[in-house]
């Protein structure tokens, strides 16, 4: 293989991952570490870098269309975002006493649990959403123009601490074990806040580039970000979630939900197989 | 004048969002494709014609971290070096979300909603501080 081929080869897997990532609102780390360390041989620090780009690639890609549709729920976005700054934050300050390991397997077993509970209710309506002062103060409710149905869905935002506690973990773990805080963050607003599944998905992609953004910095500085590897995925990713945003307006809901349940189910065993390896 | 109704000023505020995005993703998609086009068209980058095997492979293995002085990267800039080209598309890629969080507080704050023009200065208040964390770390 020449890198010519290599590079047509790897733009058109990202394509793959920034398309199904800004669908189901995480970041396409799935599918383009192993790709790279598995196919190519790859360092892991370099496809790690590559991930972290393609992470704000798919957010950044997808977002324009998102916000300007208003699928994402902006307000909810930057009330999540304070608590996952401060997640990552703590994250680095205590990446150097917690095992590794122990933290995978605790999170493949959560992850594992998500996607089971997610599958059970997919199709079902939620139950009713006890009312929530601080989604009324901080005016979370929202609606959008649904395409797949043709009307304007209503919604109302409920357990808004919850959603903090989860976006803090979330923006913890994405900094200890790098994975991206979407497989964390969509369940919870779907589950327990009671979002419908496309605000949940467009909300978690607004969400995943700015944490994506502060380690990237971090990998730059630390020369991991190698052009020859980052350009192509860069390139493929943000042209395939450009195509996913014109494609998440059309799709049913159960379609949004089954992709993401797949998602989070290979996420889970990823972390699993960390943990017992 | 009437007074603007509260529904325009949310709509306002995600105009500048989604226009700031989209600009900042063509503007980084243009610059990586250029860069990358440059290095096959360069003698010594990536291979005239698409490169040998030899080549890629040199790629792959090269373990030693990448330039990223500062004098390197705009020197590249001015000889239009690929390599450089791509550095700084990626450079506007990752700057995008950043840059994004700022320009919120300042769309928030000109439709006047102090509450989530606070709540994002703390975002952007934390994100700089692990900026800094990352750089001493």
């Amino acid at each position: 293989m020449t890198p010519a081929e290599f590079t047509l080869v790897i733009a058109a897997i990202s394509f793959l991952a920034g398309l199904l990532g800004s669908l189901v609102g995480v970041g396409g780390g799935i599918i383009v570490v192993p790709a790279l360390t598995l196919l190519f041989g790859v360092r892991i620090q370099t496809a790690v870098a590559a991930s972290i780009i393609s992470v704000i690639a798919t957010s950044s890609g997808a977002a324009a269309v998102y916000v300007r549709d208003r699928i994402t729920n902006l307000r909810l976005a930057m009330v999540l975002e304070v608590a996952t700054a401060a997640g990552a934050l703590s994250g680095a300050v205590v990446a150097a006493y917690v095992s590794g390991r122990f933290l995978f397997l605790l999170f493949g077993v959560l992850l594992s649990y998500t996607a089971w509970s997610m599958s059970r209710r997919a199709g079902t309506r939620t139950a009713a959403l006890p009312p929530d002062p601080w989604a009324d103060r901080l005016k979370l409710h929202g609606s959008f123009y649904d395409r797949a149905v043709g009307e304007t869905v209503s919604y109302r935002v409920s357990r808004t601490p919850l959603g903090l506690a989860v976006s803090y973990v979330a923006g913890l773990v994405s900094g200890l074990l790098g994975i991206g805080g979407g497989v964390l963050k969509v369940p919870v607003m779907n589950l327990a806040m009671g979002l419908p599944i496309k605000v949940c998905t467009a909300t978690s992609n607004f969400m995943i580039g700015v944490t994506a953004a502060a380690s990237a910095a971090v990998y730059f500085m630390r020369g991991d970000v190698q052009p020859f590897i980052a350009a192509p995925v860069a390139v493929g990713v943000l042209l395939g979630a450009k195509s996913g945003s014109r494609l998440l307006g059309r799709l049913k809901n159960h379609v949004i939900k089954v992709a993401f349940v797949i998602v989070l189910a290979i996420s889970a065993l990823q972390m699993l197989w960390k943990g017992v390896r | 004048m009437s007074a603007p109704d509260p529904e325009d000023k949310a709509l306002r505020v995600e105009e500048v969002i989604s226009g700031l995005l989209h600009w900042g993703v063509l503007g980084s998609l243009t610059l990586i494709t250029a860069g990358t086009v440059l290095c096959f068209l360069e003698p010594g980058t990536y291979g005239v014609r698409g490169g040998s095997p030899a080549d890629l492979h040199r790629f792959l293995t090269a373990g030693a971290a990448f330039p990223r002085q500062l004098a390197w990267f705009l020197g590249g800039l001015s000889r239009l070096d690929g390599t450089a080209v791509i550095v700084a598309g990626l450079l506007l890629l990752i700057a995008t979300p950043v840059i994004r969080v700022a320009v919120s507080i300042i769309a928030f704050a000109s439709v006047r909603d102090r509450m989530y023009a606070a709540i994002t200065s703390v975002v952007l208040a934390l994100l700089l501080f692990s900026f800094y964390l990352g750089k001493a770390g």
